[in-house]
């Protein structure tokens, strides 16, 4: 295999990964907070595109996004507030079934508040056709945006969970929200807060990737899969790990198609993960175990 | 012992008499089950608003031969299980004179047999080729061929010098028809298929397997669908710098398609029927003066661009109500007998001639090589 084609693959598959990577961020935001897996995360990258794709035409494009966040951060509070916070002590596996109710909710809601076709927002530089030369391969700027878009993301979550007050508080309630409540911070806020975060990361992250795979209400079941692979792979939990996970199942999904047929895609990438899950249920970057006892905490 | 059969008897009489009653005061009543919502949404919603404008207008104008019609619509959301239950509903409660739809290859597979026994009426909007071949007596469908499209597809590329092509198809009943044909035609017109590779209908990048085509040095690449991954595919290509031309199958009917794709539609040629260019057919064309209807009511009502999937519901309908009238009753077996007696009746796919043997009715005639020139479509010439 040539040099070029080699690099092709691998371009490609930062491609595809990088999209992962955007959505395995917010599924480790919640869980960070509360403990659970939020199986409506893949419905925010839908609301987020789709109010950005309403919003565009009358208004700039950074606007429309930034309103589109904040829009979808709200109705990931709204949605918290209204089912889950009045649940006293539930338990993770029930939680977890109410955030798979809402994501159908969501959709649905997606359906009847826009329609069932595929819309896109515009590339945020250049159009359909441009193309960034790599030594000889190629790749869309969009691509670039994604990762750039992600890199920003780590970075602010990380400075967020280290050192500010309520990033710490967060943390405190995921390790022990009974020691927390007992330090004084009010675990309900926590959790709202961290669903508040999770919905503007995924808005942001659906607006990011709208151009390159375009915005359809149901769309985010099949991302969901997928980026919460990502989040296990890293260990669900840290940020960093979650994006590089990302951009791992991106690159091998594509190198697996380079040598077996397109179909057995999915095969790999989940494959990976039940390996990781039976191998190293810690995930490949993170030390402490994903399938942590909070209760028993 | 003989009480309890003289009872059985006059309840059976009963019945009976209930449902001649039915069949003979009542309205006409048509099935339709489309894919309204879900992956196959693009099909099933321009084909239920059509069929629903059409039934509208009908009964408006009194119906046909003086009887309502009754509509019973389904969305069955592309799903073939959801499919059969709602043919059996349709079937069994409502007792329907036809059933028009489904949207998809994959639902109208499975309803063909279970329509075929209990002898009613289907007219399907899908368009792989196992759906009418082999024949079943009760089972119609309106869209081409899809043998028609992948002939029309290699007649275009010889006359490019094309001969050595990639294909990808996504995994759904369409993709696959898409595939064997392609397959299958391919040697005859001296194609070299160098390599097909088929995709999940849900997929959101395809970089990575169009690098892999690029690697085989094909002259042009084929794309099989009829989901949003016809945009991608365009999108991707251009992105990844692979300039080679670009052929769709006739799934690529609908504008909403090249808007997606923006300006990497440009170029794109695939089939399809003549409603996508009706303005600019030829004044005499025999289907010009009904394409030309239909596109104008339908984009007034419904403020949307008119697709050829809207145009099968269309063609079903047509059909359909061309044999009440002759049949001059709406006896299930007397309209299927007319249906299969019609000839040369123009809908917006082409001219319908069916016969025991063709229950498509279409000739490679219907299709068109169409192309896409900022952002429309246009008649391809070359």
């Amino acid at each position: 295999m040539r040099a070029t084609q080699l690099l092709q693959y691998l371009l490609a598959g930062i491609a595809t990964g990088s999209v992962y990577a955007v959505v395995a961020i917010g599924f480790t935001v919640v869980y960070n907070a509360t403990g659970i897996i939020n199986f409506a995360q893949g419905e925010f990258l839908m609301l987020g595109g789709m109010i950005a794709i309403s919003l565009a035409p009358v208004m700039p494009l950074p606007a429309a996004i930034a309103v589109a966040v904040l829009a979808t951060g709200a109705a990931g509070v709204l949605l918290q507030i209204v089912f889950l916070s009045w649940l006293k002590n539930p338990a993770v596996l029930r939680m977890i079934i109410i955030t798979i109710g809402l994501s159908i909710l969501v959709r649905e809601a997606g359906l009847h508040i826009w329609d069932e076709k595929v819309h896109a927002l515009p590339f945020f530089s250049g159009d359909e056709t441009s193309s960034l030369a790599v030594l000889g391969a190629r790749i869309s700027p969009q691509v670039l945006w994604v990762l750039v878009i992600s890199a920003c993301m780590v970075v602010g979550l990380t400075l967020f969970f280290r050192s500010t007050l309520l990033g710490k508080a967060m943390r405190a309630c995921a390790s022990n929200p009974t020691a927390a409540r007992l330090c004084g911070i009010r675990a309900s806020t926590v959790v709202t807060l961290s669903f508040f975060l999770a919905a503007a990361m995924g808005a942001l992250a659906g607006c990011a990737v709208s151009p390159l795979t375009q915005t359809q209400y149901d769309m985010g079941s099949s991302l969901a899969v997928k980026g919460f692979t990502c989040a296990v792979l890293g260990g669900l939990g840290s940020v960093p790990a979650a994006v590089a996970a990302g951009l791992v199942v991106g690159v091998l999904e594509t190198a697996s198609v380079s040598v077996l047929p397109l179909a057995y895609k999915d095969v790999v990438a989940l494959g990976i993960l039940l390996l990781i899950l039976v191998l190293k249920p810690q995930g490949l970057f993170a030390r402490r175990p994903v399938a942590q006892a909070r209760a028993g905490g | 012992m003989s009480r309890n059969k003289l009872v059985l008897c006059l309840a059976l009489a009963t019945l009976l008499t209930a449902s001649s009653f039915a069949a003979d005061t009542g309205a006409i009543r048509i099935g339709a089950i489309f894919a309204i919502t879900g992956p196959a949404a693009n099909l099933g919603l321009p084909e239920s608003r059509t069929l629903q404008m059409l039934v509208d207008d009908a009964n408006a104008a009194g119906g046909i031969g003086g009887k309502k019609i009754e509509l019973f619509m389904k969305d069955s959301q592309g799903n073939a299980e959801k499919a059969l239950s709602f043919a059996k509903q349709l079937v069994e409660e409502q007792e329907v004179l036809a059933i028009i739809g489904p949207s998809t290859t994959g639902e109208s597979m499975k309803i063909k047999s279970y329509c075929d026994e209990n002898e009613t009426i289907l007219i399907s909007c899908a368009a792989a080729e196992t759906i009418v071949n082999p024949v079943a007596k009760w089972v119609f469908k309106t869209p081409q061929m899809d043998s028609f499209a992948a002939q029309m597809i290699f007649t275009t590329m010889k006359k490019l010098g094309i001969t050595r092509i990639g294909a990808v198809v996504s995994n759904s009943g369409f993709g696959q028809g898409g595939k064997a044909q392609l397959e299958k035609l391919a040697p005859a017109n001296g194609i070299d298929l160098a390599i097909t590779e088929v995709y999940e209908s849900t997929a959101t990048d395809l970089t990575g397997v169009l690098t892999k085509i690029k690697a085989e040095n094909v002259q042009a690449v084929v794309n099989w669908s009829v989901e949003p991954a016809q945009s991608l595919v365009p999108k991707n290509m251009k992105q990844m710098g692979f300039e080679v031309p670009l052929f769709q199958s006739h799934g690529f009917g609908n504008i909403n398609y090249v808007t997606m794709a923006g300006k990497a539609a440009d170029g794109i040629v695939f089939p399809a029927g003549r409603l996508l260019v009706a303005d600019a057919l030829p004044a005499g064309h025999p289907q010009k003066q009904l394409l030309s209807a239909y596109k104008k009511e339908y984009e007034t009502m419904f403020k949307e661009d008119v697709s050829t999937f809207g145009g099968h519901a269309y063609d079903a309908f047509l059909l359909l109500t061309e044999a009440v009238k002759r049949a001059g009753s709406a006896d299930r077996g007397k309209v299927r007998d007319a249906l299969e007696g019609l000839k040369g009746v123009a809908g917006t796919a082409g001219i319908f001639s069916f016969s025991p043997t063709d229950h498509n009715g279409l000739t490679m005639d219907a299709f068109e090589m169409l192309t896409v020139k900022n952002g429309a479509f246009a008649l391809y010439r070359k």
